[in-house]
């Protein structure tokens, strides 16, 4: 075969639609980790998010309400994290383990019990590939870019967003200069739950019309890894995100067309990620006072 | 006119009081100097002051109105102002950006005006004198120039009383020279500052007043020109202070400790020592001075082995130690106390007896076989709590919860019985108090008594010259000059700290390296 055939259009739009989940997560966990918190729970509250979308499509009818269920379950599983991270500081990996080991136990439970059998739910009668533009899936991935553009005006522009850069490097300065840093922690990982509850929602209702049980596929894991490649900037994190969605994409263009077992090709994104964290990044320094719950009477 | 009035400031931590019924006051436009040792009150006191802390009872007055200071933004309205210890200031973020931090101009609600900003920054900071790049990164910056955005921190929120905690602990000689210099000119320009300090010398020379605690209440206040040194240590210790430490004549003996022409790298790969060449003979103390993050760190690690060292020898009685694992150097005969004793020094979730073994518990009598002998451990314990007066409510006790006078105790005494050749003590008395100083000060001319040899690094040029027979200057990871105990001034080291040769003063060889690589900055703040 020519190997410009897999340069297609359709590799650039699938890339993309690859990417959008990942954009949304990885956006998503940037807030959270901007403001001191690490967010290893970006799979757990994707998943949350892709089943509450369906349920709530399900029984309202209604694509905006499923989205709304999503945003939801977003807000719980972020404010969850917030509890357990910033209030009880808890070790955050372990945290998030948990809630990403929750998630996934709670949906998979949580199948039958709605829907009357296990393992997914019954395809919706509307996704969001049926209806006019607003209501199409490319609303979602529009508003993935746009949402990039907009955290980084409110990064690096505002007086908000300084302060949020403030809390994650040195809670407690901000804390002298009056910053609540509780409170911008936990707005940060709410936003955080709430963007990635929209990825895990633009999986199911957006794509699949469906929930099934684990069908994140680790993507919260991905994005978590496209954050740490894009450095902790927005168009960073956005670049690294294209970048494993061609990668995904790449994998299934070149399946059965090169006589390589697919075993090996289903690893390829995860081999590129590994090689793109552990060497093209270099020396990237996440924000120092990242996993470290802020406690204002030490000294 | 009183400016700031505390009455009755009673302030408890879990087990401790650390302000009992303080009562003072500052006037406008003086200078108070607010002494004392370490835990004696006096940041408590000033973070109360700041709305950091709430105190369980007492009145506070600014400008002789009764007010309640429940966080730093009621601080911060009421005029007052905190320069802390550790500068609170965020490396990544440049100058502007972290003096706007909290009270960023805006337009439209939430977009920063960094044009307005830096413009207002550049204005304050002329105004009084600070010279500052505002769109330079902190991490970018010397310590000195830090501390000046802290003060302009403090200004650009219209403050009019500073609170200064321990400003030149972590300044060069000239850069304290500069500090005073600014203080002066807030004061011209009416503003009111106070000054948390334990040196001495400075509070005669800055300020107006003092007022002096110990164990959380007031022990006097006077007017600084009134009063002698002397007199203040003894307000603030409680008994009489010998500060002229004896030191009698020792003929150096054979040299001990032989580091020849070594380099190192420090945590990033960047050179820290850059061919450092010197010598510790038995019954003398070398003295390294320095600006901290010029490589005393690395130094001592390099030494005791905890850093490998990429060129040069060390060589310990002879016998070459260069990147030899850290037991088989102890072995050797080396005793160290190092910089950080939390970190390095002791294990703060075991017991003192335990502590007191760490270096040797695989020896005889304290382990057979497999087994630990907690018999022999613990009155291997009870002897050394004895011998040096630790004060710990048991051996069993989790050294975690003494105090750091008596952590440092332990450490001291558990390198000092093993009887080393050599002792490398990297700044042995870094937060103690002054009886805890003199407690360390002593031992370590107990070890020169008994024909020792002894290497002190410390960030503390006092300490350095009251020690030492001879000090070595390190910059920038070269020793950029040597002086003799008796002819060491501060003036003099305190030049050759910034990097300027010695040799042209003293004519003396100077064993730094000849390339002169980029200045490696420290960024721990």
């Amino acid at each position: 075969m020519n190997i410009l055939d897999i340069f297609t259009w359709s590799l650039l739009t699938v890339t993309i639609t690859k990417a959008i989940p990942l954009i949304y997560a990885g956006i998503g966990g940037l807030y959270s980790e901007r403001s001191g918190v690490v967010n290893i729970c970006l799979e757990g509250i994707m998943l949350a998010g892709a089943f509450s979308a369906v349920v709530c499509t399900h029984f309202t009818g209604n694509l905006w309400f499923g989205l709304a269920g999503a945003i939801i379950a977003g807000t719980f599983m972020g404010l969850l994290h917030g509890v357990l991270s910033i209030t009880f500081k808890v070790n955050q990996i372990v945290g998030g383990t948990a809630i990403n080991i929750f998630a996934a136990g709670a949906t998979e439970y949580l199948i039958p019990i709605v829907f009357g059998k296990p393992g997914a739910t019954p395809p919706l009668a509307f996704t969001f590939e049926r209806q006019d533009f607003f209501l199409s899936k490319y609303f979602l991935i529009y508003m993935a870019f746009l949402l990039v553009g907009l955290t980084h005006i409110f990064l690096y522009k505002t007086s908000y967003g300084l302060r949020v850069r403030a809390v994650g490097e040195h809670p407690k300065a901000a804390d002298t200069v009056g910053i609540n840093v509780y409170l911008t922690r936990y707005l940060c990982v709410i936003m955080s739950g709430i963007f990635a509850a929209i990825g895990g929602a633009y999986l199911s209702i957006g794509e699949s019309g469906l929930f099934s049980k684990g069908m994140t596929a680790n993507r919260g894991f991905i994005a978590l890894a496209a954050l740490i490649f894009g450095k902790w900037t927005p168009l960073g994190t956005l670049g690294a995100c294209l970048f494993f969605g061609f990668c995904d994409n790449l994998q299934s263009t070149l399946q059965g067309r090169v006589p390589i077992p697919s075993e090996f090709m289903l690893m390829i994104p995860y081999v590129l990620t590994i090689v793109a964290i552990a060497g093209v990044v270099g020396r990237s320094r996440p924000p120092a006072s990242s996993g470290v719950p802020y406690d204002p009477s030490e000294r | 006119m009183k400016v700031v009035e505390m009455m009755g400031i009673t302030k408890e931590f879990p087990g401790i009081k650390a302000n009992e019924n303080v009562s003072f006051h500052l006037n406008k436009g003086e200078i108070l100097a607010l002494v004392g040792e370490n835990g004696a009150g006096k940041s408590t006191l000033m973070n109360i002051l700041y709305g950091l802390y709430q105190p369980e009872s007492g009145e506070i007055y600014i400008q002789e109105k009764p007010v309640v200071i429940k966080d730093p933004n009621t601080a911060i309205s009421l005029g007052i102002g905190m320069v802390h210890q550790h500068f609170m200031l965020i490396p990544p973020l440049t100058v502007t950006e972290n003096i706007i931090l909290g009270s960023e101009p805006v337009d439209g609600g939430i977009f920063i005006n960094i044009d307005k900003a830096s413009r207002k920054v550049k204005d304050i900071s002329e105004q009084y004198g600070l010279k500052i790049d505002p769109f330079a990164r902190i991490e970018s910056i010397s310590v000195g120039m830090q501390q000046r955005v802290e003060i302009l921190k403090t200004l650009y929120r219209g403050a009019e009383i500073l609170i200064l905690d321990e400003p030149t602990a972590v300044l060069t000689p000239q850069e304290i020279k500069e500090l005073f210099t600014i203080m002066r000119v807030l004061i011209e320009k009416g503003k009111s500052i106070i000054i948390i300090t334990h040196k001495l010398d400075e509070v005669k020379e800055i300020s107006d007043r003092i007022v002096v605690l110990r164990h959380g209440k007031i022990m006097g206040e006077a007017l600084t020109s009134e009063v002698s040194t002397s007199q203040i240590a003894s307000m603030m210790v409680g008994r009489d202070v010998v500060f002229r430490i004896k030191k009698e004549t020792i003929e150096p003996g054979e040299v001990v400790l032989d580091v020849h022409n070594v380099t190192a790298c420090d945590d990033r790969g960047l050179p820290a020592l850059q061919g450092i060449t010197f010598n510790v003979r038995a019954g003398e103390i070398v003295g390294i001075a320095g600006v901290d993050g010029n490589g005393q760190t690395e130094l001592v690690e390099a030494i005791t082995g905890l850093r490998s060292v990429k060129s040069g020898k060390i060589s310990l009685k002879g016998k070459e130690i260069t990147n030899l694992p850290p037991r088989k150097i102890i072995e050797t005969g080396l005793g160290h106390i190092p910089e950080d004793r939390h970190k390095r020094g002791l294990v703060l979730n075991f017991s003192v007896a335990e502590n007191f073994v760490l270096m040797e518990y695989y020896k005889s009598p304290f382990a057979k076989w497999i087994n630990l002998s907690y018999r022999a451990i613990n009155d291997f314990a009870q002897k050394l709590i004895g011998r040096f007066d630790v004060r710990t409510p048991g051996k069993e006790t989790l050294v975690r919860s003494l105090s750091g006078g008596n952590q440092q105790k332990i450490i001291i005494a558990r390198e000092i019985v093993r009887n080393p050749n050599i002792l490398i003590a990297s700044q042995p008395t870094r937060g103690l108090d002054v009886g805890a100083i003199e407690f360390v000060q002593e031992n370590l001319l107990e070890q020169r008594r008994n024909g020792k040899a002894i290497l002190l690094v410390s960030l503390e040029l006092e300490e350095i010259m009251n020690l030492s027979d001879r000090i070595l200057v390190i910059y920038e990871g070269s020793i950029v000059g040597e002086v003799s105990g008796e002819e060491a001034t501060r003036d003099k080291i305190g030049i050759m700290m910034t990097g300027v040769k010695g040799e042209e003063e003293k004519g003396e060889k100077c064993v730094g390296a000849e390339t002169v690589l980029p200045f490696v900055q420290n960024d721990e703040l």
